[in-house]
């Protein structure tokens, strides 16, 4: 069974919905946007803390009643939201294969967004050896663990991770009756914001072992401790019966990979231009897929301009104008959008976002192609895993048929 | 427990007590099937490299190359009958350097006396055709044809729903702490009380020696060799077509790569000789040795996510044969020192095993032949529940997916828990099912399947 719609876009959480809503808004026909876990909403479901919907509802929301509200703002807007839909791959360039209990199908679509978000690195990934008991989480299962299935998860935790969503951790943990004994970070400082930290440390009182990696896990049916190992080798061991990986985020691209679209070595996600287009004409990319990861109300707002790139898409045909590839150098792991050219508009945000991977006091953020500087500036001090901006002005200056534009430190 | 004694008790219900136990129970027997873990398949048969051996490089005219050739040929007709995944993929045994490639011509020799004669020389441009991730510095390979994957926990349960089926009764979380000799009967002393039985079959695997030193033998010892593995990500499965395998040297069989009929990438073993029996941990050095070998062997491999660590234990002894004898006196056949060739050649040991039995003086009575159970469809080389809109249009859960990174069903789930051998716990489920088996290690799904796991235990 074939069908067709205007726009198909794959995952509803903030980038997806915003995305539906607006082209709906925008008039661009059938939107349906595809979700394949029973309830649309994305990780704001779970995630039951305040600070959700500030700059795009201008309002203050935990992140399941800014869940519901984007939900119903798409469906308001005449968006078919369908759940418990899996897209089981590419029939065509502009053809997916979904799943549903209602059966198997293909839907041809004029243009495909692709918004399926982020997840947290488990331990394997991590390559953490060690025992494999019970007890062992990323923050993204003890949410839904503790506030979607009201489970208790032990009493001893140490969360590995001492950035934005290790506290959030913190304070599901809290929720779920369990004390934090530490926090830990392989990076000499933890990365959230002052305030989130003296607020954490005089509510909850644990300590944040800075310059410590996670180097096992002990104990047989459930974890009785993790092994922390420093830069200089030493070694010590932290009982405890829960042990939470936060962060350290990866794309899940596994369609945008199925269907061949280009990946960036920075994002891991599909590479994509100022407009958001991927390598495959018609299919564009939004959310945390593209960078990971953003807060949801930034997320959303992108997605919501991206909306009139998708319209005019489906009025003129690509047009996609030409453009060469930005790359970062270390310290900087990466940058989006990461396909650059003079004619090509700003970013949808007005500016790129960018991570570091080192603590970074002093420097200039340099851009520059074929040995020519576009762009230089002195930059803030620059802390891992938190979003730095910079600024789209330097973009009539790039030579469209010369080499890769670089972002660097200098 | 009831004092009726039984006439055949298996103790041990991993691989090779699970065949046992359903061969015998073609026969009228009263069996019973022991085991000291929750489920079936929990000790080495749950963590190993899952390949199907013809036994190419067994050592000559002993009896595991016997054992392992036969139970080849067993192991893939009863798979295509059970629907157990098994893909032929083939192997290469790659050479790297002239010695290896000189090596090719004694292995041939010794694939000849095992009974092998399909081995095939294969030469670099070939080889680079063939494998075109392979890392810088293959010089050829030679071919194994009929090597193959398998899913080590199909198979075990298949055998033990066979069992079950024909009637054997499986005493799982049953410990067996001591044996004594009765009037003329076998009284075990286990965790859930005394059972007794008239003959005993010893397939404890790693404590297959203890359970024998319990019997008045001193004939082996099991010295566990750990193997580590790492298992990628289903986006790595395009970087490799056949088992790859390194030329044996004294030191071991060596570091592999194969796909997995999960479609995921398996790289390793180690080998490890520890003392501890449950010393099943990954460590530092045994991941850091397998990504350097990998490395070497398919480069891009190492750029992909790891998925999975794990470490088994083999059941290796001083010998390099099985140790598999009747003791007639006692009523009673040793099952020890079955190694990493346990699972291609269960059914030929259990066919071994039965004769020894036989010959005894057990009387087996006439074998009546039964059905075979039918496995759910878990590997990618058929097609999954979700693949098939006929089954969702009868059954709408075989659409409802639970696990995304594995694609599997609320639909298998609930047939999980309605089998024969339902799952006790959440690893049961996963080796059932696949479910939370995937890249996201749970960060989707774990929590909505403990829930539906809590609704069912």
């Amino acid at each position: 069974m074939t069908r067709q719609v205007d726009v198909l876009v794959v995952g509803a959480g903030p980038a997806g919905l915003a995305v539906g809503a607006e082209l709906a808004r925008l008039g661009a026909g059938s939107v349906e946007v595809l979700e394949r876990e029973s309830e649309a909403g994305g990780i704001p479901r779970h995630s039951h803390h305040t600070g959700y919907g500030l700059r795009d509802l201008h309002r203050l929301l935990t992140g399941p009643e800014y869940a519901r509200r984007r939900v119903d703002l798409a469906t308001g807007a005449g968006v078919a939201v369908r759940v418990e839909t899996t897209v089981s791959g590419w029939a065509e360039p502009l053809a997916l294969d979904l799943v549903s209990p209602g059966g198997i199908e293909r839907v041809e679509a004029h243009s495909i967004v692709l918004a399926t978000g982020a997840r947290e690195r488990p331990r394997a990934a991590r390559l953490v050896p060690g025992t494999r008991p019970a007890g062992v989480f990323t923050t993204g299962e003890l949410q839904q663990a503790v506030y979607l299935h009201g489970e208790t998860v032990g009493s001893r935790a140490v969360i590995v991770g001492a950035e934005h969503v290790s506290f959030s951790a913190a304070l599901t943990l809290a929720h779920g009756g369990s004390r934090v004994v530490a926090m830990v970070t392989d990076l000499p400082r933890h990365q959230t914001y002052a305030a989130f930290r003296i607020g954490a440390a005089a509510r909850f009182r644990f300590p944040v072992l800075t310059g410590r990696s996670v180097t096992g896990i002990r104990g047989r049916a459930r974890v009785e401790a993790v092994e922390l190992t420093d830069a200089v080798g030493h070694i010590e061991l932290v009982p405890c019966d829960t042990v939470v990986f936060t962060g350290d985020w990866i794309p899940d691209h596994e369609l945008a990979r199925r269907g061949g679209l280009a990946i960036d070595p920075g994002t891991n996600g599909p590479v994509i231009d100022l407009s958001l287009r991927t390598s495959a004409p018609g299919v564009f990319a939004a959310g945390n897929l593209i960078h990971p990861v953003e807060t949801a109300d930034v997320v959303a707002l992108e997605a919501q301009r991206l909306a009139a790139e998708v319209a005019r898409f489906l009025e003129n045909g690509d047009t996609a104008p030409p453009t060469v590839p930005l790359r970062v150098k270390a310290p900087l792991a990466w940058i989006a959008p990461n396909r650059v050219g003079p004619a090509n508009g700003s970013p949808p945000v007005s500016h790129f976002t960018f991570r570091t991977s080192q603590f970074v006091n002093r420097s200039r953020l340099v851009v520059e192609q074929d040995g020519r500087t576009l762009y230089e500036k002195r930059a803030r001090p620059l802390v891992p895993n938190r979003p730095y901006s910079l600024a789209a002005d330097w973009l009539p200056l790039v030579d469209p048929s010369g080499p890769p534009v670089t972002a660097r430190l200098g | 427990m009831t004092d009726r004694p039984y006439d055949v008790v298996v103790v041990g219900a991993g691989v090779v007590g699970c065949a046992i136990a359903r061969t015998l129970a073609r026969h009228p027997l009263r069996i019973a099937l022991v085991d000291a873990a929750a489920d079936v398949g929990c000790g080495t048969s749950k963590a190993n490299t899952a390949i199907l051996h013809t036994g190419f490089d067994a050592t000559p005219a002993t009896l595991e190359s016997r054992l392992v050739a036969r139970g080849y040929a067993l192991l893939g007709e009863y798979a295509a009958c059970t629907a157990i995944p098994v893909e032929r993929t083939g192997a290469l045994l790659v050479a790297w350097n002239d010695d290896e490639l000189a090596a090719f011509a004694s292995i041939r020799v010794k694939a000849e006396l095992n009974g092998y004669t399909e081995t095939r020389a294969v030469g670099p441009d070939e080889l680079r055709a063939r494998e075109p991730h392979l890392g810088f510095g293959a010089l050829g390979a030679l071919e194994i044809p009929g090597e193959s994957i398998v899913c080590p926990w199909t198979t075990t349960l298949a055998y033990a729903i066979e069992a079950v089926s024909r009637g054997v009764e499986l005493h799982l979380d049953t410990r067996v702490d001591d044996i004594a000799n009765a009037g003329g009967r076998h009284a075990l002393q286990t965790s859930r009380g005394q059972l007794a039985t008239r003959w005993l079959v010893n397939a404890a695997g790693l404590n297959a020696d203890e359970l024998d030193r319990k019997l008045g033998h001193e004939a082996f010892i099991v010295k566990p060799r750990r193997g580590e593995l790492i298992v990628f990500d289903k986006l790595a499965r395009q970087l490799v077509n056949h088992i790859l395998l390194p030329v044996p040297t004294a030191r071991g069989k060596g570091v592999l790569v194969a796909p997995t009929v999960f479609g995921n990438v398996l790289l390793g073993p180690t080998a490890d000789d520890v003392g501890d029996k449950t010393a099943t941990e990954s460590t530092a050095p045994g991941l850091a040795f397998l990504r350097e070998k990998g490395r070497a062997i398919v480069p891009a491999l190492l750029d992909e996510e790891v998925t999975a660590i794990y470490a088994g234990l083999r059941a290796a002894t001083d010998e390099s044969d099985y140790r598999i004898r009747a003791e007639p006196a006692q009523r009673y056949v040793c099952v020890g020192g079955i190694r990493s060739t346990g699972l291609t050649a269960s059914l030929a040991i259990a066919e071994h095993v039965v004769e020894l039995l036989a010959d005894a003086g057990l009387v087996l009575g006439t074998a009546i032949e039964t059905e075979l159970p039918v496995m759910p469809s878990i590997g990618e080389a058929s097609a999954r529940p979700h693949q098939r809109a006929d089954l969702i249009a009868a059954d709408p859960e075989y659409g409802r997916i639970v696990c995304h990174c594995e694609r599997v069903s609320r639909g298998e789930i609930r047939d999980a828990f309605a089998s024969p051998l339902p799952p006790r716990t959440l690893e049961g489920l996963r080796r059932r099912t696949r479910v939370q088996m995937g890249r996201c290690q749970g960060f989707y799904c774990a929590a909505e399947v403990r829930s539906l796991l809590r609704e069912k235990v």
